[in-house]
C-alpha cells in the first residue's frame, strides 16, 4: 500500500484548442483537448494537467466549457493553470470541474493569494507552479545571485524575477499550496531528460508532494525523476506527438521498482 | 426519476467537487439530484455527503444548512448515507487541525487527526485492504488503485474505538496506516474519491447503488 507514481500528460490549450510549442515558443495546434483527454485517460494516465495559454480574456471563456466537457467525461483528476489571476478565477474553474488549479505569475505578484486560495478552498486544490531556471548571472536588475542557483522566471522562461527557485517552492508550501509544479525552464522541450539537481532541490525544500515537468524525452527518464524526489512526473510534447505511450512510462517504472497504476 | 434508477441526492453544502460526484454516479445509472433541500435529501434512496478543504469549515457548512441532522436522521431509519473525503472524516466526532479540535456528526467513532507521512498531502492512487463481508468493494481486485488527497484521517493507532464499534474498515497506509474506507449499517464512508478513481471508483460507486436499490 505505497501511493503510485503519478504520470500526468499536459495539454496546452489555446481558445479551447490544444496546442504545444518547444521552449513554449512555437506553437502547434493539434485537436479537441476533450478527446485528447478521454485518449489519456483510457491509456491509464493518472491525472490530467490543461495549461491554458489564451491571450485575449474572451478566449479565457472557451476554457471553461473545455474544463466542463472534460469534467463530465473523464473520471480521474484534472488541474488546470495559466493564467489564473484572482480567488473568482479559481471559484469558477473549480466549478466548472477542475479539482485543483495551479497559481503562477500571479502568487509571484501577490503570495498572498496562496494563502486566500488555500484558505478558501483548501491547500488540496492549490498548486504553485514554478517555472525554474539556472541563474546564468543575467538576472533582474540589480539582483543577487539565487543561493540556491535556480532562479524563478516568467513569461515562458524569458524573464529572471531574481527570486531564488527553491526559497520560493519552501515559501509557496508553507503560505498553503498543496503540491508544487515544478518546471525546468533550462530542460524543457530538450528530451535530454529532467533536471535532476532541481527536483532534488526542492524535495529536500518541501513536504508537499512534487511534480517534475520538463525535459522528458524517452522512458528511461522517468525513473530518475522519481528517484530524485519527484511524486510526479509531467510531460505534454512526447505524449502529445505519440513519441512516448503512458503505458510504456509505466512499464518502465514499474520494471524500475516504481509503484504504479 | 426514470423506472429502476435509484434517486441519489448529492447534499450541496458549498464544499467539494459535486459535479464530478454527479457525473460520475449518473454513470454508473443513479438518477442524482445537487441539493440542498431537506426534504429531497430526506427522500432519496442514497444521500452522498462529498467534502473538501478543512474539516471545520465543512462542517460549519453542513450544520448551516442542516446537513448534520439529515444525516443522522436517515441513519436512523436505515437509509443509506456515503460521505466522500472530508464528507466521510465529519462522520465523525471530532477532527483536529492545526491544534483546533472540531466537534463533528459524531455518527462514528473517532477523531480525525493529521497523517505522520513524509510527504503531505497524501495525493495520488493507493490501494486498500478491504475486510471480509464488505459490499463496497465486492468485485474489486486487490491491484485496483484509488484517488486519494488528504492530510488528515481517523489513524490506525487511534482507531480503537471504530474497531470495537463492529463497523467493517477498510486500510490503507500512507506513513501509516489509516482508514481508508468504513461500511456501518446504512453508512458508507470513502476517504478516497470514488468520482475521481477511474474505473475502480466506478466499480464501487456502482456498489453502493445495489445496496441502496
Amino acid at each position: 500500500m505505497t501511493v503510485a507514481v503519478r504520470v500526468i500528460p499536459c495539454l496546452d490549450v489555446d481558445a479551447g484548442r490544444v496546442v504545444k510549442g518547444i521552449n513554449f515558443t512555437s506553437l502547434r495546434d493539434a485537436g479537441d483537448p476533450v478527446e485528447l483527454a478521454a485518449i489519456y485517460d483510457a491509456e491509464g494516465a493518472d491525472e490530467l494537467t490543461f495549461l491554458d495559454i489564451t491571450a485575449s480574456s474572451g478566449g479565457r471563456e472557451t476554457t471553461y466549457d473545455v474544463v466542463r466537457r472534460t469534467a463530465e467525461q473523464v473520471f480521474i483528476p484534472l488541474t488546470v493553470g495559466g493564467g489564473v489571476r484572482s480567488e473568482d478565477d479559481i471559484d469558477r474553474l473549480l466549478r466548472a470541474g477542475a479539482d485543483k488549479v495551479s497559481l503562477n505569475t500571479a502568487a509571484i505578484a501577490r503570495p498572498d493569494l496562496l494563502a486566500e486560495a488555500a484558505r478558501r478552498f483548501g491547500s488540496q486544490c492549490v498548486v504553485l507552479s514554478v517555472d525554474a531556471r539556472r541563474f546564468t548571472g543575467v538576472s533582474a536588475a540589480g539582483a543577487a545571485p539565487p543561493p540556491s542557483g535556480f532562479e524563478v522566471t516568467t513569461h515562458g522562461g524569458r524573464r529572471g524575477t531574481g527570486i531564488d527557485a527553491v526559497g520560493w517552492a519552501r515559501r509557496g508550501a508553507e503560505l498553503g499550496a498543496g503540491e508544487i509544479l515544478l518546471n525546468s525552464m533550462d530542460a524543457d522541450g530538450t528530451k535530454a531528460g529532467f533536471d535532476l539537481e532541481l527536483i532534488r532541490a526542492v524535495r529536500r525544500a518541501v513536504t508537499v508532494p512534487v511534480i517534475a515537468s520538463g525535459g522528458a524525452g524517452e522512458v528511461a527518464h522517468f525513473a530518475p525523476a522519481v528517484d530524485a524526489g519527484a511524486d510526479a512526473v509531467l510531460a505534454a510534447s512526447v505524449f502529445h506527438f505519440g513519441t512516448l505511450r503512458i503505458g510504456e512510462v509505466k512499464d518502465a517504472l514499474r520494471a524500475a521498482g516504481r509503484p504504479v497504476r | 426519476m426514470r423506472a429502476g434508477q435509484p434517486a441519489v441526492v448529492v447534499l450541496d453544502y458549498g464544499s467539494g467537487n459535486l459535479r464530478s460526484a454527479m457525473r460520475a454516479l449518473a454513470r454508473v445509472g443513479a438518477d442524482v439530484t445537487v441539493t440542498a433541500d431537506p426534504d429531497a435529501a430526506l427522500d432519496a434512496d442514497g444521500l452522498v455527503v462529498p467534502g473538501v478543504g478543512a474539516f471545520a469549515a465543512c462542517m460549519a457548512g453542513l450544520r448551516a444548512v442542516g446537513g448534520d441532522k439529515l444525516i443522522a436522521q436517515r441513519l436512523a431509519a436505515g437509509h443509506p448515507v456515503l460521505g466522500i473525503c472530508v464528507g466521510m472524516q465529519v462522520l465523525f466526532a471530532s477532527g483536529v487541525e492545526h491544534g483546533l479540535l472540531t466537534e463533528g456528526c459524531g455518527l462514528l467513532p473517532g477523531t480525525v487527526e493529521q497523517l505522520e507521512a513524509g510527504v503531505l498531502p497524501h495525493m495520488g492512487w493507493n490501494t486498500v485492504s478491504p475486510p471480509a463481508g464488505t459490499s463496497l468493494f465486492a468485485g474489486i481486485g486487490p491491484d485496483e488503485r484509488f484517488y486519494f488527497v488528504h492530510s488528515y484521517a481517523l489513524r490506525y493507532a487511534h482507531a480503537g474505538l471504530l474497531r470495537d464499534s463492529g463497523a467493517l474498515i477498510t486500510w490503507t497506509t500512507h506513513g501509516e496506516p489509516f482508514a481508508a474506507a468504513v461500511e456501518d449499517g446504512a453508512l458508507a464512508a470513502t476517504q478516497f474519491h470514488p468520482e475521481k478513481s477511474g474505473d475502480a471508483g466506478a466499480a464501487l460507486l456502482s456498489n453502493w447503488l445495489e445496496r441502496i436499490r
